[in-house]
């Protein structure tokens, strides 16, 4: 079904939206370049899994001393395995994860930052390489490239009553709704104010918007249960479908950047001076607000008919939206103004009386921990049954 | 070597002008090399308390490494340094400007991407906000302090001339109002000593006049100046004790006029 594929290609982007969300304050805000991010969006990923798949961590030190014939005569490992819990709660596990993600942040930032940035940035790959390593070859810790199958996952056997699933779709909507109207709000905040003439022609670019999203959806309808009904040369069909896309998606890409541009309220001539970055930051918002609408409306229906992914892609979203709102409120705080502080200026950071490396450890971690949690995401959406 | 000290070498308490009896600064045998270059040596410098103390000489003499090494931005080689009442020279950087020893850089350096009102609001000292856990727990208690901080901050550009600025990126001022903001900035983070770098090279006449009143203004407040400089009308008109350094040792020490009058500060400028 075309709406699953919808869904999984949603999960994926929110799963590297909470993921990059970790490396912006990092380097977005606090100027530390990290090129490894993925090592830490590992450990998140098969803490997760080891703490949670049953039996796993208990079996682990057996298989270490298996692994290790050195250790054979270690007591205390043989009582480790006594003491190691069957399995954790997936709550629990993800929290020890993003734990463990903070704690690679602290190690590499002890053992680097105090070097200058490029040298920070070296030692970002090669942690991300040794961490990738290290899940391929200790098989005792990570199973190495044969894999963990079979793991828990949340809210997998869940089915949830019709007033649940309107409740979930109801956050949903609040929440993208939201969204959309702090880039609406920032959008009309940029500099040059309001224009009364435009008024009229941002009513009439949402209204084709509106026509044009209605229209793309009854095409895709129509469209499958043509290829439902009619047997063309499947070539042709393609071409049929193609064209019919992306007739009725094009006309509603063109308002999405309409409406975007028109809010802007620039007068068009005063528009073409505008540094072409300018532009593609506004067309990326386009795509980007545009992207949503089509994962909104797909993820509310996979909600109505409820599926593993529908669910998982939900909880993703909560989560993403409360770390974003708390990460929102972290960088506009005096503290968050250290950070950026540090990203413009360090010297000027530590002559002002900022202890510079606690502020980059913290960065470091929090970005760190948050990329664990997207691990997690990113082991739950492969639905290996 | 005495020949080289003139008066360096004489004990603080004897001075004629009747000093106060505690340095608020004490620098001694300071010295650093980068490889082999000997950028300061021996150097010895005071700072009483409420004066504007002047340190020049030639460049290269190494007035600017002075400065690093006074607040440990560079580590220094050999030395002691005495501020307020406690050696400071194990200190890192960040507590040292946090007792109240404050710099600023030859070439001004502001927070670019950052507006002049957050520049001036991130030197407050000791903010709640900047604790990630006070974040959820006293939010309104930084709330409160943050009002408090914009309305000094409002205060301060006001006096010296860039409120209209004061929602600008940093990065788009002027050099002079960058050498401005630079200081401006500096005084929000309650300095009992304030190190200025050449706080008039590349500014304009009247705003040099205009800085000279503002460091007035300020020392009257109660803050204490040590300052670089090269522009000797501001040297005379503001200090009250001069340093001298050249090729990174004490060349001289005295009021502006002695110094002006000094035979080896005229040859150590104008060269052998
Ligand atoms: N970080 C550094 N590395 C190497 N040499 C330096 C460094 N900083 C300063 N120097 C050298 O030390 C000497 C003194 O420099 P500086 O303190 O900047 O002089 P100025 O009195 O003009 O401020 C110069 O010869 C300079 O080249
Ligand atoms: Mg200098």
């Amino acid at each position: 079904m075309e709406i699953g594929y919808f869904v999984s290609l949603a999960l994926f982007t929110t799963i590297y939206a909470l993921f990059s969300l970790g490396l912006s304050l990092q380097w977005g805000y606090t100027g530390l370049i990290n090129f490894g991010h993925i090592a830490f969006m590992t450990i998140g990923a098969y803490t997760t899994i080891a703490l949670t798949l049953p039996g796993f961590l208990k079996e682990m030190p057996q298989r270490l001393i298996e692994a290790y014939p050195v250790l054979q005569g270690q007591g205390w490992l043989l009582q480790l395995q006594t003491i190691l819990p069957e399995q954790l709660p997936l709550l629990v596990a993800v929290m020890i994860g993003a734990g463990l993600a903070a704690a690679l942040g602290l190690l590499i930032g002890i053992s680097t930052l105090r070097l200058r940035e490029d040298y920070l940035a070296i030692v970002t790959i090669g942690v991300s390489e040794v961490v990738r390593l290290v899940a391929l070859n200790e098989e005792w810790l990570t199973r190495g490239p044969r894999g963990v199958f079979n793991y828990p996952l949340p809210l997998a056997n869940w089915a949830p009553s019709l007033p649940v699933k309107l409740a979930m779709i109801l956050l949903l909507t609040l929440i993208c709704g939201w969204v959309i109207w702090q880039l609406w709000q920032w959008l009309g905040g940029q500099p040059q104010g309001p224009q009364r003439h435009q008024q009229g022609l941002l009513r009439l670019l949402f209204a084709g918007y509106a026509v044009c999203v209605a229209g793309a959806a009854l095409c895709w309808w129509f469209a499958f249960s043509l290829s439902l009904t009619i047997q063309l040369p499947s070539l042709l069909q393609e071409l049929l479908l193609m064209v019919l896309r992306l007739a009725m998606v094009l006309p509603a890409v063109i308002c999405g950047v309409g409406i975007v541009y028109a809010r802007l309220e620039q007068p068009w001539h005063q528009g073409r001076s505008q540094p072409w970055a300018t532009h593609l930051s506004l067309l990326t918002l386009t795509l980007g607000m545009g992207l949503m609408v089509m994962f909104y409306g797909a993820e509310v229906m996979a909600l109505y008919t409820y599926s593993y992914k529908a669910g998982l892609l939900w909880l993703l979203l909560v989560t993403l939206t409360v770390i974003l709102w708390q990460m929102e409120t972290w960088v506009s705080s005096p503290w968050g103004r250290v950070l950026t502080s540090i990203r413009e200026d360090e010297e000027v950071a530590k002559a002002l009386g900022k202890d510079v490396f606690s502020y980059k450890l913290q960065s470091l971690m929090l970005g760190g921990a948050i990329a664990g949690i997207a691990g997690a995401f990113y082991a739950w959406q492969f639905d290996l049954y | 070597m005495d020949d080289n000290y003139p008066t360096a070498v004489e004990p603080i308490g004897g001075d004629p002008q009747g000093q106060p009896e505690m340095p608020l600064l004490t620098a001694q045998g300071l010295s650093k090399a980068f490889g082999g270059i000997q950028a300061v040596q021996d150097a010895q410098i005071d700072v009483f308390k409420g004066q504007i103390v002047g340190l020049i000489g030639p460049n290269g003499a190494g007035k600017t490494t002075l400065f690093n090494l006074l607040c440990n931005f560079i580590a220094s080689d050999r030395g002691r340094i005495i501020f307020d009442g406690e050696p400071i020279q194990h200190l890192p950087p960040h507590q040292i400007a946090l007792q109240g020893m404050i710099r600023t850089f030859q070439v001004a350096r502001v927070l670019s991407r950052l507006s002049v009102l957050d520049n001036m609001l991130l030197a407050a000292p000791h903010q709640t906000g900047e604790r990630l856990q006070n974040l959820w727990w006293r939010s309104h208690l930084i709330r409160k302090e943050e009002r408090h901080l914009k309305e000094k901050a409002q205060v301060i550009l006001e006096s010296v001339g860039l409120a209209p600025k004061i929602n600008d990126y940093a990065g788009a001022l002027s050099g002079g109002q960058r050498k401005l903001l630079e200081m401006a900035r500096a005084l929000m983070a309650d300095p009992k000593l304030m190190l200025l770098d050449e706080p008039a090279a590349g500014v304009n006449p009247t705003l040099i006049n205009q800085i000279c009143e503002y460091i007035q203004q300020w020392n009257q407040g109660g803050i204490t100046f040590l300052i670089i400089e090269h522009n000797m009308d501001v040297i005379m008109s503001l200090c009250d004790r001069v340093w001298v350094l050249a090729e990174g040792q004490n060349l001289a020490v005295g009021s502006p006029a002695e110094i002006q009058a000094n035979p080896k500060v005229l040859e150590a400028y104008l060269g052998q």
